[in-house]
């Protein structure tokens, strides 16, 4: 059984079919893309998938586990975590407050047990600090632990979001165009994060890319949308020369 | 061993502070004018730290503040009019008393209206706060527009001074401390993107409300503290202008700054007091100066020299000013890039 199962997944928005019938399949432990055209409903996709819309038809299982058209949050506590598009960091909090946010339901303090400072909080505090600063350190910010989110290069907030999403302990990680305005460099090294996080978590990985380099470098396959439906799905290298992909992307 | 230091010297500053008052009120080197503003500067430092938590660091715009205010200055002064119990245990039955009412009236009027946002929220909390004076007004058992009468008063100035201190320095670590734990965090996460906060589990309903009803909690509390300073509690004081200066109080000591609230409520509370000489030109000049501070808040180089002081007084940390600087410009260029 495949880790994240989507079957027939769709939504209208009026009488815009903008996701129709659409089906995938992620394995555990894969790196999988979802490409398309701009306005194909990739992103639309993905905000299903963590409860920001509900589908009109169709859904999706987690592990087995029906979260179709669950809240956000029991979504995320469930086991998927994302990134967005346009990056959303908590701009006024420091870098490692951030991922201690992500890291909010791993502990159990309660509200007197935080305001009376009573031993709980210390302890898991403590453990909170370590934890996030070995979440920064697998993205190279442990430097930057105290500067403002806002503050930090845009290449190094879209790490920092990367490491949030993962500070919530997920089963599956979803990026929303991972590489969007880095240069070829940064993207390069984006790839090589991306394969270690992989690695070390042990992460199921499905993200949405236009960068055509990081879908064929680093996903093992690929589904390709177009308006809304299902234009392909496979093999990266096999999908990435299919003449109606092309077409699709570049015209007749 | 930094920590404890640091700790040690807020206990130093916090008793220091509370010692110097009590010596002047004492001595009599301050006049009786200055002796009356003690209470409401505490008053008005409890208000603003506790809008502080809705207003700065959950980052809901609301207007009710006097309401809430209103409502657990009743409720306490009510109890302890009605009952007869050593001061020891009544006054702080009351405290608890107002508290409480007021955050009752928080989950009353937060579950609904947190569901609204900006703009929305401030007129329906705006709204509460009228109503919640129009009803006082037109009920009897409250005095109605003539006000309560018969609160017990403080014995003195030093006894009056004292009690409010005390729950002002409780009012500071509890807001500071919630702050300041994963809950706060939580907090302030969903002022700085609801989506994001939502998308790592945050229950942001939950802790909207959380943060709502703990600034009602302490407005009631400030309300009762009122109540027992002047004997007598009257609709009007509770109006939409309380709100307001509350607000400005909050706005101008800087949003999600704890010290900044207690700076600015003490001196936004004495600046009409020591202006008094000037007559007819007073309230121009009060104007002017909260003017000339919002400007200066918000000016770039004084942000950064106080960065720069806060830097110099912390030394080993880098200086936030400096890094500042340094990754403006790249957050600059990405953002043409993504505009590309």
């Amino acid at each position: 059984m495949a880790l994240l199962e989507v079957k027939n997944l769709g939504i209208t928005f009026g009488g815009l079919h903008a996701v129709d019938d659409f089906s995938f399949n992620v394995e555990k432990g894969q790196l999988y893309g979802l490409i398309g055209p701009n306005g194909a409903g990739k992103t639309t996709v993905f905000n299903m998938l963590t409860g920001v819309y509900k589908p009109t038809a169709g859904g999706f299982t987690l592990d087995g586990e029906n979260l179709t058209g669950r809240p956000p949050i029991e979504i995320n506590r469930k086991g998927i975590a994302r990134t967005f598009q346009n990056i959303r960091l908590f701009k006024d909090m420091s870098v490692i407050d951030n991922v201690k946010v992500g890291l909010h339901n791993g502990k159990n303090y309660t509200i007197a047990e935080g305001i009376f400072r009573l031993p709980r909080f210390f302890k898991e505090e403590k453990e909170l600090d370590q934890r996030a600063m070995e979440l920064l350190s697998v993205f190279g910010l442990e430097g930057e632990r105290d500067v403002l989110a806002s503050n930090l290069p845009y290449g190094k907030q879209r790490k920092l979001e990367i490491a949030r999403a993962l500070a919530t302990n997920p089963k599956l990680l979803l990026l929303d165009e991972p590489a969007a305005g880095m240069n070829p460099n940064e993207t390069a090294e984006l790839m090589d994060t991306i394969r270690f996080v992989r690695d070390k978590f042990d992460m199921t990985i499905l993200l949405i890319e236009h960068d055509m380099k990081l879908v064929s470098g680093i996903c093992e396959e690929v589904s390709v949308l177009n308006f809304g439906q299902e234009l392909a799905h496979g093999v990266t290298t096999e999908v990435l020369n299919d003449p109606k992909v092309i077409t699709a992307y570049l015209g007749e | 061993m930094k920590k404890h230091l640091k700790k040690i010297i807020s206990v130093g500053i916090v008793l220091a502070v509370y010692a110097l008052v009590i010596i002047l009120v004492q001595t009599g080197a301050l006049s009786r004018h200055y002796q009356s503003l003690l209470v409401p500067i505490g008053i008005n430092v409890i208000l603003a730290v506790s809008l502080n938590l809705t207003v700065g660091f959950l980052g809901e715009l609301t207007l009710g503040h006097a309401g809430f205010m209103s409502v657990g200055a009743y409720a306490g002064c009510l109890f302890s009019i009605y009952c007869d119990l050593p001061t020891v245990i009544e006054f702080p039955l009351a405290l608890i008393i107002g508290g409480v009412t007021a955050a009752v009236f928080g989950v009353i009027i937060g579950i609904p209206a947190l569901r609204l946002k900006g703009d929305y929220l401030a007129i329906v909390t705006l709204a509460f706060g009228e109503i919640i004076r129009s009803v006082i007004t037109n009920l009897d058992f409250l005095g109605g527009a003539g006000g309560l009468k018969g609160i017990a008063k403080y014995k003195s100035t030093a006894s009056a001074f004292t009690t409010v201190f005390v729950v002002l320095v409780i009012t500071v670590v509890v807001i500071r401390n919630l702050v300041k734990s994963r809950h706060g965090r939580a907090i302030c996460s969903i002022r700085d993107n609801v989506i994001a906060s939502e998308s790592v589990g945050i229950n942001v309903v939950f802790y909207k409300l959380l943060a709502f009803v703990m600034a009602a909690f302490f407005a009631g509390v400030a309300g009762v503290l009122y109540g027992h300073n002047l004997g007598i509690l009257k609709p009007n004081t509770f109006d939409f202008n309380k709100s307001i200066e509350i607000l400005v109080i909050v706005v101008l000591g800087g949003m999600g700054s704890i010290t900044g609230s207690i700076i600015s409520a003490i001196v936004i509370t004495l600046l009409p007091e020591v202006l008094r000489g000037l007559d007819d030109y007073r309230l121009l000049i009060y104007a002017v100066v909260l003017i000339a501070m919002m400007l200066l808040n918000n000016n770039p180089k004084f942000t950064a020299f106080k960065e720069n002081i806060k830097a110099k007084l912390r030394p080993g940390k880098k200086s936030a000013a400096e890094s500042v600087n340094a990754t403006v410009n790249v957050s600059e260029t990405a953002a043409e890039k993504e505009a590309e």
